[in-house]
């Protein structure tokens, strides 16, 4: 079949496709969102499935199992952070089991390129007991995700993909193959199955503990995993997952003879495989990206009697950041090498900024000056295009964590005394995980200014759609019962700059909760509207 | 044949145009590649990079190791400089010396050229002046394309080839100016640049 060239993301999305995929679904976040956004360019080519972007992980997660349980193929695809919002249906699914093949793809974000954390989303699979895979490359992507759907019927248990920002965002030409139809005729799943009261929760439980040693079988046999063993290698072995697989061997060449190696691509880790390499071999080198997952099962509590297991827990590897090349050489013991130097000439830095005309900028300095005669204000903050309102020249935020936080910050930092306490948050943020906060502090009329940042789209991704947007943001907000008088809208425009001041300024100034929509769009979506 | 390619640029303009009509040309010519870009937060005006590497087998690693680049293909003087560690001592330097000052602490303009002459093979082009001569200044990502087309292990077919896929949405106008734009690069890159 066909040869294209592809992004990591839109292999495994194109996969699904050719797979039988009934549904997918997703809340954007770099570096997972071009899964989405190749499912619905595809999908305007008139094939029969749903490709809808979600209020959030969650959601998006229990929409996919719905598909599962009426028999039909889903998948469910976001950032590694997703997953914590998603953990609640993620972990249940695996007890209630799949019906219609249900594949969740994870992408990590290791080196932190645009998220707040760098976890290791193995971990979840670990913890949820699923199959986990992780391709290597580009068609191990697609093909391991036509696999993944298969797998979740065989094993009747969701599957995850975990891709990592390298793969998820490296372009590469993958071959395609036959497409299959989607499921017809599955039955509905049954009631004792995905009912989880504790009598058929424990009966699920069960099942899938029993169910853990076929899927060590077959991560024993999978051609994915692959022990290569090379008597004139010596008595170095090396553990290799993933995409740590395409560093290994950019740079082994380097060395007098190639190591014996274990590749690993799916989980639950093939023990077996690892004590043939064990058997022949002094020492090990576990490389992966993210955290020191299969290290420390290889490690144990007390290690290998005789073994010496390098890896990031004895520094032959940062134990943070993303992996190079350089580094996995490094730790092979190879020869450093670098290209030129530039002596004292002082690089200057060129972190990313709002754009010029961004509506976030103008509400900042409006605030800015609200609150430039309180003592000790503090403006929490959420995630999002106006995080960069922490930066020079507005060093306007304190705060960013997760999804929605702002709002519940701000609420315990006034409760805790803090005056003003505000919080600012972008709509689709607001969708996501605002709206339940907000309703907390509605009910106790919390002295609290929140700022609701309506620029019409989820900027920060990419622009995709927002759904709490515009008028029927407005009539959300009031339906949570806020005092009417206290529900403000402006226009962030520098024209109008004074007004948004005072406006502000009279919110501060009100001994309750307040909700002020500073509303313009993005500058980016007008641009695109213009072009299109 | 292995050859690897940073390519570096501003967010906005337009580095991963230029990586599509490289990869593309590639694959047209049989060869391997693979091309590891960046999205999201960085793009706000920020650095941007992509590793792409093209060989005629298969290609492991996404990233290029350091000291290893053929060529730094770059539409901003500054941004240049800030991957010279990833050249080959013998690597081709292809920069525009357009600067793009959205930051307040830019260097002075004259030692990036210096820093940036201290690469043995390098190539500086006024891309402002030949994207506007092209007929659009936006057009700068083309003219750097169309400089490093010289060094390039492509034919120069396969690579204008995919330009009109870029653009052919927005109207024959477009695609004439950055065909131009590739060509004026070219010259001027034969001719030794600035
Ligand atoms: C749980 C989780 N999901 C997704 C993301 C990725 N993400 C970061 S900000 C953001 C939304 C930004 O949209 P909005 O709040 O409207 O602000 P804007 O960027 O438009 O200013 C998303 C989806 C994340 N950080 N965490
Ligand atoms: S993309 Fe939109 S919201 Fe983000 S900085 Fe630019 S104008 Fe502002």
């Amino acid at each position: 079949m066909e040869k294209i060239v592809l992004l990591g993301d839109e292999a495994v999305a194109l996969a699904a496709v050719q797979a039988g995929l009934t549904a997918a679904y997703s809340y954007p976040g770099t570096p997972a969102s071009e899964i989405m956004e190749f499912l619905i360019r595809h999908s305007e080519g008139g094939r029969k499935y749903t490709a809808k972007w979600c209020v959030n992980e969650k959601v998006a997660c229990e929409e996919a199992l719905g598909v599962s349980f009426a028999g039909k193929r889903a998948m469910v695809s976001f950032k590694h952070v997703g997953l914590n919002v998603a953990a609640d249906p993620f972990i249940n699914s695996a007890i209630t089991g799949a019906n219609g093949g249900l594949v969740v793809v994870v992408a990590d974000d290791p080196g932190m390129h645009s998220s707040q954390d760098e976890q290791d989303s193995r971990y979840y699979a670990d913890f949820a007991r699923i199959l986990c895979l992780e391709p290597t490359n580009h068609q191990e992507a697609y093909v391991m995700t036509r696999e993944a759907f298969d797998l979740s019927e065989k094993f009747r248990i969701p599957v995850m993909i975990r891709l990592v920002t390298r793969l998820a965002h490296s372009r590469s030409s993958v071959q395609t193959a036959e497409s299959r139809q989607q499921n017809q005729g599955l039955e509905y799943g049954t009631w004792q199955d995905w009912t989880l009261l504790p009598g058929n929760a424990r009966r699920r439980f069960k099942i899938l503990l029993d169910r853990q040693k076929e899927l060590l079988d077959y991560s024993e046999n999978t051609p994915y995993n692959q022990l290569v063993l090379n008597p004139a290698g010596g008595r170095l072995g090396v553990v290799v997952s993933g995409i740590a697989f395409n560093y290994f061997k950019e740079v082994v060449a380097g060395l007098p003879a190639e190591p014996s190696c274990l590749k690993v691509s799916t989980y639950p880790f093939p023990v077996n495989k690892l004590r043939q390499l064990i058997d022949r071999v002094d020492e090990i080198l576990v490389i992966e990206e993210g955290y020191p997952f299969i290290e420390r099962f290889i490690r144990g509590v007390t290690g290998i009697p005789g073994k010496t297991i390098r890896g990031k827990l004895d520094g032959s590897l940062p134990a943070s950041g993303e992996l190079t090349p350089d580094l996995v050489a490094r730790a092979l013991g190879l020869p450093e090498r670098t290209g030129l130097k530039l002596g004292d000439f002082k690089l200057a830095g060129r972190p990313p900024q709002l754009c010029v005309g961004c509506p976030h900028a103008d509400t900042y300095k409006a605030l800015n000056e609200a609150l430039k005669d309180f003592p000790r204000p503090v403006v929490f903050s959420d995630i999002g295009c106006y995080t960069l309102g922490a930066l020079p020249p507005y060093n306007a935020i304190q705060t960013c964590v997760c999804m929605g936080a702002s709002v519940s910050m701000a609420k315990g930092g006034s409760e805790a005394g803090i005056h003003p306490s505000v919080a600012v948050i972008g709509d689709s943020t607001f969708a996501h995980s605002g709206i339940t906060p907000l309703l907390d502090a509605v009910f106790s009329n919390k002295v609290m200014t929140v700022i609701i940042l309506d620029n019409g789209t989820v900027a920060m991704t990419g622009t995709q759609p927002s759904f709490g947007t515009g008028e029927p943001l407005d009539r959300l907000v009031a339906g949570l019962g806020l005092d009417q008088n206290h529900l403000r809208i402006i226009v962030p425009l520098p024209k109008n700059h004074q007004e948004n001041v005072r406006v502000i300024k009279e919110e501060l100034a009100y001994r309750g909760l307040s909700v002020i929509i500073a509303r313009r769009e993005c500058i980016q979506i007008v641009g695109e509207k213009k072009r299109s | 044949m292995k050859y690897d390619i940073i390519l570096a640029g501003v967010g906005g303009q337009g580095i991963l145009s230029i990586a599509f009509v490289i990869d593309n040309a590639a694959l047209e010519e049989g060869l391997f590649f693979k091309q590891a870009e960046v999205h999201g937060m960085s793009q706000r005006g920020g650095a941007v990079q992509s590793h792409l590497r093209l060989a005629d087998a298969h290609i492991y690693s996404d990233l290029i190791p350091l000291g290893q680049a053929d060529m730094i293909l770059s539409v901003e003087p500054l941004e240049t400089l800030r991957y010279f560690e990833y050249l080959k001592p013998d690597g081709a330097v292809v920069s525009s010396s357009t600067p793009y000052t959205n930051i307040s602490d830019y260097p002075v303009l004259e030692e990036v050229f210096r820093e940036i002459k201290k690469a043995p093979v390098h190539v500086l082009i006024d891309s402002d002046k030949l994207a506007r001569e092209a007929g659009s200044v936006r057009a700068q990502n083309m003219v750097m394309l169309g400089a490093a087309s010289i060094f390039l292990p492509l034919k120069e077919d396969s690579l204008k080839k995919y330009i009109p896929v870029l653009f052919e949405k927005r109207g024959p106008q477009l695609v004439q100016t950055n065909l131009k734009a590739f060509d004026l690069g070219r010259q001027a890159a034969r001719a030794g640049g600035r």
